[in-house]
C-alpha cells in the first residue's frame, strides 16, 4: 500500500499543519511517513503545498508528479494539480474557493463548501479540518479515528480548547463521499 | 691585595613565556619588543599554562614558535574567529592574538570587529607598522597617506587608494569593547606606557569585562628603507600624528587601575 | 526509544547535541537554518557553546579554534555558504584535527536557489579547498539515516583526526519522517594529546597547517593519503535494493538515491530486472562494491541532480567496462520517479553506446526535451 497526497492552498489556510497531521497519525499506525513542504519565499504570502506519502514499505521518493489524491483549497491549487490526480484518485476541492466546473473524468471528485461549513461551525480556521475529513472518507490510507487520535496528541497546546471543534469538522468534511466518475 | 666580592645578580633574563629559539624577525623590528612584553605580562600574570596564543598570516606567522605556551595559527585575518572558537569551549582560559595590520585592519576587517561587538572575552596584540611586512612592503589599510610602499610607488594617493583606517578608534565605538588602546613602541618610555597596557588588556579578559586591544605602534625598517633609529624617528614624527596614542574604550571597573 | 516525526535539519541538530557535541558556530542560509535555530535553544540550555557567526567565514574558523582544543565541534550550511567555509576546511584538514561539518544542498551555481541539488559533490567529495585533503563524505537518503550518520559523525572524526561532512540537500532538510533519536552522551572536555587546550603540567604544543620545509610538507601529505588509504579500508558504506537477480542497476545517492527506489519498484513491477546501488559514504567511495557489482551488470543508470559529478567516478571506478546511462537534473529541479523509469526503460533496449559520453547522450536527450 502506498498513497500520496498533496494538500495545496494559500498561505494561512492550514495546508502545512493538515499535512502534517496525516503524518502524525500514519507514524502512529506504524506505517512508514513522509512530510514535505514546498519551502521558501513562496512560504511568505504566495501558495503553499506539502506533499504527504504514506506506506508500509521503506519510502522512496518523498516528491511524487501524479498523486492519489490532492486537496485544492483555492483556485491557483486547483489549477495546478486537477490534471496530476492519479487515475481513480481522489481530488478533494474547498468548493467555497473555486468559480469553475472540474474538467477531470476518471478521478473521485469530492467537492465540499469547506469555508461555509467551517463558518458555521464559528471558526473560519476549521476548513482544512473539514477538508481533511473528506479526504479521509474517500481514500482508503487512515482511520478517521486515527486522525481524530493524532490531533489530540499533537495539536498545539494553546489550541486545545478548539478540539472538539476541529473533530467535529472533520466528521462534518467525512459526510461527503462520492463515487469515482 | 685586598679582595672584594661581587654578588651576581641578573637584572635581564627571558621571560619563561618566551621560548629559548632565536626568531626570524629583521634586525631592529619591533615585533621582538611586543613579543617579550606580552611574555612578561603572562608571566607577572602566572598564566603561562592557562593561556593559548591564535598566531595570525604575515611577519608573526610563527609567533607560535617563540612564545612558550599553547598556540594555534589561524588563516590570514580571521584570528579573532579560531579565538572565539578556543575561548567558547574553554572560557576560563586567556586566550590572545597576535596580529598585524594586513591582517587584522585588511583582510580580517570582518573578523575583528564582529568579535569586538561580540565582546569576546580575548586580547588582541595589535601590531601596526603600516604596510605588508612580510609579503615585502605593500601598501596595508595602515598606510600613510603619501608614503611609498612597493606596490604604492608614488606614495599613497587617498583618491584612488582610500584613507588609512584608525582601527583602535574604530573597534572603541563599539559597546563590546572592554579595552581598546594605542600604544607606540619608538622609545623606552613608550615601551614601558605599552607593557601596562597590555597588562590591563590580559586584566580586562581575566576579570570578563570584554573585547580587549592593544594597537602597538610598530617599525619595519627593511621594508620602509631605513635603519632602525631612522625608522623609530620616523614612526615618532609621522605615524603618532596620524594615529595618536590614547585610551579610546576603558572599561570603568578597570580605571582604578590606571 | 518512540520514533518522533522529525524535521531532517532539526533531526541532524538533535542527532549531534546528542552525541555529545560541545560547541556548534553557524551563519544562517536556506535551506539549512533550522538546524542553527535548533542549536540555538539546544545548546544554551545546555550549557554548550553556541555562536551565530558573522560568516560563514567566521564561523568555520571558530570550529577550526574550538576543534583545537580537542573539544566536539559542528557547523553546518548551504551550498554558497560551505563555498564560502573551504578555505577553513582546508586549513582544518592541514591541521589534523576532527570536526563534523553538515552541508545542506541548494540549486547553484551563484546563488542560485534554495531548492534542493546535488551539484556540491565534486567540492565536497574532491576538495574544494586548496591541497591534497580527503574528507569522509557520508550522504543521507532519510532522516533515520542522517540521525545515525551525524550520530557516529564524531567518533568517526576523533578516530582519523579528520573531517566528516554529512551531505544532505534541501528536501532532506526540509522533510519529515518518523525516526528514532538515540540515548544522550555525557558531553565531556576531551584533552587527546595532540590537542591545545592550556599547558599546565605538560610541555606546550602548537598547532598549524604549516610546515615551510617542502620535504616535511610532503611527509605530512603522505600521511594523509596513507590515512586516506586505512579510512577507505574500514569506513565504506552503501545500500542494496533488489541487486540479487538484478541485470540493470541505477547509482545515485542520498535524495536520488531514494527517488530512484520508487523508479526501481516500478520498473520491477513491469517485471524489469533492475536494482539500485546507493553510496552513502561517497568518500570512501565503495569503490571495490561497485566495480564488483557493475561487472554481473547488462548496463548502469547514473542519476543525480547535477550535471554527472558522481558519474565521472563511477566512469573511473568500473573503467567503462559496463555500458552506463546518466539522467541528472540540475539547478533545484528535482527527478521524479517516472522519469527515472523511463530512463530504466531505455536500459533494457540494449542499445547503450560505449563509444559516447553518457554526457553527451543526455545533453543531446535533454536538448530534445526541453
Amino acid at each position: 500500500m502506498q498513497k500520496e497526497i498533496i494538500i495545496a492552498g494559500f498561505g494561512g489556510q492550514g495546508v502545512l499543519f493538515s499535512g502534517q497531521l496525516l503524518a502524525y497519525a500514519a507514524m502512529d499506525q506504524d506505517l512508514h511517513v513522509t512530510w514535505i513542504p514546498s519551502y521558501g519565499p513562496e512560504m511568505r504570502g504566495g501558495t503553499a503545498n506539502c506533499t504527504v506519502v504514506i506506506s508500509d514499505q521503506e519510502i522512496g521518493s518523498p516528491m511524487v508528479s501524479r498523486p492519489s489524491a490532492v486537496i485544492a483549497m483555492n483556485r491557483p491549487s486547483l489549477d495546478k494539480y486537477e490534471s496530476e490526480v492519479k487515475d481513480n484518485g481522489v481530488l478533494v476541492v474547498n468548493k467555497s474557493m473555486i468559480d469553475r466546473e472540474i474538467n477531470r473524468s476518471g478521478i473521485r471528485v469530492v467537492l465540499v463548501p469547506g469555508n461555509e461549513i467551517a463558518e458555521e461551525l464559528g471558526d473560519r480556521r476549521m476548513t482544512n479540518m473539514v477538508l481533511i475529513g473528506a479526504l479521509l472518507a474517500n481514500l482508503d490510507v487512515l482511520p478517521i479515528s486515527a486522525l481524530e487520535k493524532a490531533l489530540k496528541e499533537h495539536l498545539p497546546e494553546r489550541h486545545h480548547k478548539l478540539l472538539p471543534l476541529n473533530l467535529e469538522a472533520i466528521k462534518r468534511g467525512a459526510a461527503y463521499i462520492t463515487e469515482t466518475v | 691585595m685586598s679582595e672584594y666580592t661581587v654578588e651576581e645578580q641578573v637584572v635581564y633574563d627571558r621571560p619563561d613565556s618566551l621560548s629559548s629559539i632565536q626568531n626570524h624577525y629583521c634586525p631592529g623590528c619591533t615585533h621582538g619588543t611586543a613579543h617579550r612584553l606580552v611574555a612578561e605580562v603572562i608571566d607577572e600574570m602566572n598564566e603561562k599554562s592557562n593561556t593559548i596564543g591564535v598566531a595570525s598570516v604575515g611577519c608573526s606567522v610563527f609567533a607560535y614558535n617563540y612564545f612558550d605556551f599553547d598556540f594555534v595559527q589561524a588563516p590570514h585575518g580571521r584570528a579573532p574567529a579560531m579565538a572565539t572558537g578556543v575561548k567558547r569551549v574553554l572560557p576560563n582560559r586567556i586566550v590572545m592574538t597576535y596580529q598585524g595590520d594586513g591582517d587584522l585592519a585588511s583582510i580580517g576587517m570582518g573578523e575583528i570587529v564582529a568579535a569586538a561587538a561580540r565582546g569576546e572575552n580575548i586580547t588582541v596584540i595589535f601590531v601596526n607598522n603600516a604596510n605588508y611586512g612580510m609579503t615585502g612592503g605593500q601598501m596595508a589599510p595602515t598606510t600613510l597617506p603619501g608614503q611609498r610602499t612597493s606596490s604604492s610607488p608614488t606614495g599613497r594617493d587617498v583618491e584612488t587608494n582610500g584613507f588609512p583606517i584608525r582601527t583602535a578608534e574604530m573597534l572603541a565605538t563599539l559597546d563590546g569593547a572592554g579595552y581598546v588602546v594605542r600604544r607606540s613602541l619608538h622609545d623606552p618610555k613608550h615601551v614601558r606606557q605599552a607593557k601596562k597596557a597590555i597588562r590591563l588588556a590580559f586584566e580586562t579578559q581575566r576579570q570578563g569585562l570584554g573585547f580587549s586591544m592593544v594597537e602597538l605602534l610598530s617599525i619595519c625598517p627593511t621594508n620602509w628603507g631605513k635603519t632602525p633609529l631612522q625608522a623609530l624617528h620616523w614612526l615618532e614624527e609621522n605615524m603618532i600624528p596620524y594615529y595618536p596614542l590614547g585610551d579610546y574604550k576603558v572599561h570603568p571597573a578597570l580605571s582604578q587601575k590606571i | 526509544m518512540a520514533k518522533e516525526l522529525l524535521k531532517g535539519n532539526i533531526a541532524i541538530a538533535e542527532a549531534a547535541v546528542r552525541a555529545g557535541v560541545n560547541a556548534y558556530f553557524g551563519y544562517p542560509i536556506t535551506p539549512q537554518t533550522e538546524l542553527l535555530e535548533w542549536m540555538a535553544v539546544r545548546m544554551p540550555e545546555l550549557g554548550r557553546a553556541f555562536v551565530q557567526a558573522e560568516s560563514e567565514l567566521g564561523a568555520i574558523n571558530m570550529v577550526y579554534g574550538a576543534a583545537c582544543t580537542g573539544a566536539r565541534v559542528l557547523s553546518s550550511s548551504s551550498s554558497p555558504g560551505v563555498s564560502l567555509m573551504l578555505e577553513g576546511i582546508s586549513y582544518i584538514a592541514g591541521t589534523e584535527v576532527p570536526v563534523v561539518m553538515v552541508d545542506v544542498m541548494r540549486g547553484g551555481p551563484g546563488l542560485g536557489n534554495i531548492a534542493p541539488a546535488q551539484a556540491d559533490y565534486n567540492q565536497i567529495v574532491h576538495g574544494g579547498g586548496h591541497g591534497d585533503y580527503h574528507p569522509i563524505v557520508l550522504a543521507p537518503a532519510n532522516i533515520q539515516e542522517a540521525i545515525d550518520l551525524t550520530y557516529s559523525a564524531f567518533d568517526l572524526a576523533e578516530k582519523y583526526r579528520s573531517i566528516v561532512i554529512i551531505l544532505a540537500d534541501g528536501s532532506l532538510g526540509q522533510m519529515m519522517e518518523p525516526a528514532e533519536l538515540p540515548p544522550m552522551k555525557p558531553v565531556i572536555m576531551r584533552q587527546p594529546e595532540w590537542a591545545t587546550y592550556g599547558a599546565e603540567g605538560r610541555e606546550r604544543r602548537f598547532l598549524s597547517s604549516i610546515y615551510l620545509d617542502p620535504p616535511e610538507e610532503e611527509e605530512a601529505n603522505f600521511r594523509f593519503e596513507r590515512r586516506w588509504q586505512e579510512i577507505k579500508a574500514n569506513e565504506v558504506q552503501f545500500k542494496e535494493y533488489f541487486m540479487e537477480d538484478a541485470k540493470y542497476a541505477v547509482v545515485a545517492f542520498g535524495t536520488s538515491g531514494r527517488i530512484a527506489l520508487s523508479a526501481v519498484r516500478n520498473a520491477r513491477a513491469k517485471g524489469i530486472p533492475v536494482g539500485l546501488f546507493r553510496p552513502v559514504s561517497l568518500a570512501p567511495f565503495p569503490e571495490k562494491e561497485l566495480a564488483a557489482m557493475a561487472e554481473k551488470m547488462e548496463s548502469l543508470l547514473v542519476v543525480e541532480m547535477n550535471a554527472g559529478q558522481m558519474l565521472d567516478d563511477v566512469m573511473n571506478i568500473t573503467a567503462r567496462r559496463t555500458p552506463i546511462n546518466f539522467y541528472g537534473r540540475m539547478g533545484g529541479v528535482v527527478p521524479m520517479p517516472e522519469e527515472i523509469e523511463a530512463e530504466i526503460e531505455e536500459l533494457t533496449k540494449g542499445n547503450i553506446s560505449n563509444e559516447t559520453h553518457p554526457r553527451d547522450r543526455w545533453l543531446a536527450h535533454m536538448g530534445k526535451m526541453n
